[in-house]
């Protein structure tokens, strides 16, 4: 009796020292895609919320009128 | 759409740190991180060059590569970006970036347990767009806002420019090109037009 509780007391003692298989599977990263949109009020105007389409045409046209001089000049 | 870039044009840049100013001041950086600078090449020799520096946000980055914990990702439109709650401040991102992107804040609400931190292109992060926590961990998101960077949108002399890479490219390409070379692109001329300070306009009395 004294025996069996002897193993029993040694096999819960030594159950924390198993080691169980970590396997790096990577991380699930969820991030929205940006025309998703932010839904609320720095929201610049010109484009439809949640639309891709339509928010990379915005994207194109911000970057052509804040960033290229050139922009609308006839050469 | 194409991958987003940024472009430094080297002939523009006056190292004037409006970049790196607009950059701190959008995202509430804390002192002594810099996720864009202004790097000058020959300082003080005539002929000097100036590129403003960041996270370039590279198509094959090696940042993403040489990670242990996989905390980098990248979105559909090709910005480069990481999750706080993952990094464990390792360092091994500073060492393969070529550019010194990587920043590794030590105090604020960036740093306070070693994570990296480092220019998002101004998308954010994984969090909720525009919410309390993204903007803790990341800084603003312009992107979901419709806007670019804004150490792009904030150049002075439009040298750096950032956008879909082809719009970039095509932008960078026409200015090359219409800009001429050597004392054409300097001077009264190319300032105020052909016409000499003081002289009357053609065709006026």
């Amino acid at each position: 009796m004294k025996a069996a509780l002897l193993v029993a007391a040694m096999g819960l003692a030594l159950s924390a020292c198993s080691d169980h298989p970590q396997t790096m599977h990577g991380f699930q990263h969820h991030d929205a895609a940006p025309y998703t949109g932010p839904q609320k009020a720095f929201t610049d105007a010109g484009w439809k919320v949640g639309d891709k389409a339509s928010w990379e045409e915005h994207m194109k046209a911000r970057t052509q009128r804040g960033q290229n001089d050139y922009y609308g000049r006839k050469n | 759409m194409a991958r987003m870039k940024f472009v430094c044009d080297a002939e523009r840049c006056i190292e004037c740190n409006g970049c790196v100013t607009a950059c701190k001041n959008e995202h509430e950086i804390p002192w002594g991180v810099n996720r864009r600078r202004v790097v000058t090449l020959n300082d003080g020799v005539p002929g000097e060059k100036s590129i403003s520096v960041a996270c370039m946000h590279c198509s094959d980055a090696p940042c993403m590569a040489v990670c242990p914990v996989d905390c980098f990702y990248r979105t559909d439109e090709g910005v480069v970006l990481h999750d706080k709650d993952v990094c464990i401040g390792c360092g091994y991102c500073s060492y393969a970036c070529p550019f010194g992107a990587p920043q590794f804040p030590a105090q604020g609400s960036f740093g306070v347990r070693g994570k990296m931190d480092k220019c998002t292109f101004c998308a954010g992060g994984p969090e909720e767009h525009g919410s309390e926590a993204e903007f803790e961990k990341y800084g603003r998101n312009r992107l979901s806002e419709g806007k670019l960077p804004a150490c792009a949108e904030m150049c002075s002399t439009k040298a750096l420019i950032a956008g879909d890479g082809d719009v970039v490219a095509d932008i960078f390409r026409n200015r090359v090109v219409m800009r001429g070379k050597g004392a054409e692109v300097w001077g009264w001329g190319t300032a105020y037009g052909s016409k000499q300070a003081g002289q009357p306009t053609p065709g006026t009395k």
